[in-house]
């Protein structure tokens, strides 16, 4: 037997799911459900969409209506489904190799367009499907399958990234921190705008393996030890901060309209009878 | 300590990571054989922190009359 929220919000008789043992994607993706339960959203009006990846398979497993795309395209699915139907809650769930390479173009427009939808990136520095290829947010210097003496790209700030092309809430988060995740997926999801969410996962199987960081627990530890809260940021100093991580949320604009509002703003003026 | 509350395991879905039995502020768990197991019950003070964190939803918290 499940606990309640599993077992309303997962598809049960998928469960025990495919990620590898430690892995921190089943910990962001029970922060998601959570966080689509705090908010009290009716589960027909919510929609998961996915690309590919071991995080984008979280779709498969979410009781609600879902839509398992391919891979670095979620976003645009996403945005044909809120267009479509405003009304609806369109969450999406993505990686880092997903989200910021091979739909890096995707993002960033969605970003310009500030359409409603919150995306949350299971971001593990790696492409862990296929057996740990660098990714955008693999750190500089750090190894992959295809970096074995180090990867000399400097990695991605997804928030600042989301940040400055135009998103108007984004926020970090760990899978240590789990409640402060849920919170901050709340305010993602209450939003209106496009909101974008970088979940810090683990891949100890990869990740972990390929750059000697020691098992979930190690992975996990130090998220611990080197996320700082923004609100607890504010009052440290360049040194106290270095080699950090800043939680929480980390900008927001409420000022600027929504696109799928302004879309019908310009059907009725222009579209006729429906 | 919050007698109406329960702590549960399901040996089924738990692969054995030990996520849950580090981050006990209680030291409640234990891997045995790969698996939880519930060493300390009575330690416990049903935070449910295992439950937040257990990546398999295989240990939470279960409140009597739910
Ligand atoms: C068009 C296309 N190109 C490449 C692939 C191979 N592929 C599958 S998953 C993946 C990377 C996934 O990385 P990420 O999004 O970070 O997810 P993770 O597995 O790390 O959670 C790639 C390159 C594919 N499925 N489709
Ligand atoms: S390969 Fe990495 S990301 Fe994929 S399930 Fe295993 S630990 Fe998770
Ligand atoms: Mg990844």
């Amino acid at each position: 037997m499940p606990s309640k929220l599993i077992e309303k919000t997962m598809r049960v008789n998928r469960l025990p799911h495919i990620w590898c043992p430690g892995c921190g994607h089943g910990i962001l993706m029970r922060d998601v459900a959570q966080a689509i339960e705090n908010c009290g959203l009716d589960p027909d009006k919510v929609v998961i969409v996915s690309g590919i990846g071991c995080s984008s398979r979280a779709a498969g497993y979410m009781n609600y209506n879902t839509l398992h795309t391919t891979h670095g395209r979620a976003i645009a699915f996403a945005t044909g489904v809120k267009l479509a139907n405003p009304e609806l809650n369109v969450i999406v769930i993505t990686g880092d190799g997903d989200a910021t390479a091979i739909g890096g173009n995707h993002l960033i427009h969605a970003c310009r367009r500030n359409i409603d939808l919150t995306v949350i990136v299971f971001n593990n520095n790696i492409y862990g499907m296929t057996g740990g290829q660098y990714s955008p947010t693999t750190p500089h210097g750090e190894k992959g399958t295809t970096a074995p003496y180090g990867n000399i790209d400097y990695n991605f700030d997804i928030p600042q990234l989301a940040q400055a092309a135009g998103a108007t809430f984004t926020g970090r988060c760990t899978a240590y921190h789990a409640q402060q995740a849920i919170k901050l997926i709340e305010a993602g999801i209450k939003h209106h705008g496009f909101s974008l969410i970088e979940g810090l996962s683990v891949c100890p199987t990869y990740y972990g393996r390929k750059n000697k960081k020691g098992d979930s627990v190690k992975m996990l530890s130090w998220q611990k030890d080197n996320a700082v809260d923004v609100k607890a940021a504010a009052k440290m100093t360049p040194e106290q901060l270095e080699g950090k991580i800043l939680i929480g949320e980390l900008s927001r604009v409420d000022n600027k309209e929504e696109y799928t509002d302004m879309y019908m703003k310009i059907i009725e003026k222009v579209g006729g009878d429906k | 300590m919050e007698n109406n509350k329960k702590l549960v395991i399901n040996p089924k879905w738990c692969k054995g990571c030990g996520i849950c039995a580090e981050f006990c502020p209680k030291d409640v768990l234990k891997i045995v054989h790969n698996k939880v197991q519930i060493v300390n019950d009575e330690a416990c003070i049903k935070c449910g922190l295992c439950e937040l964190r257990c990546p398999d939803y295989a240990i939470y918290i279960e409140k009597e009359g739910e």
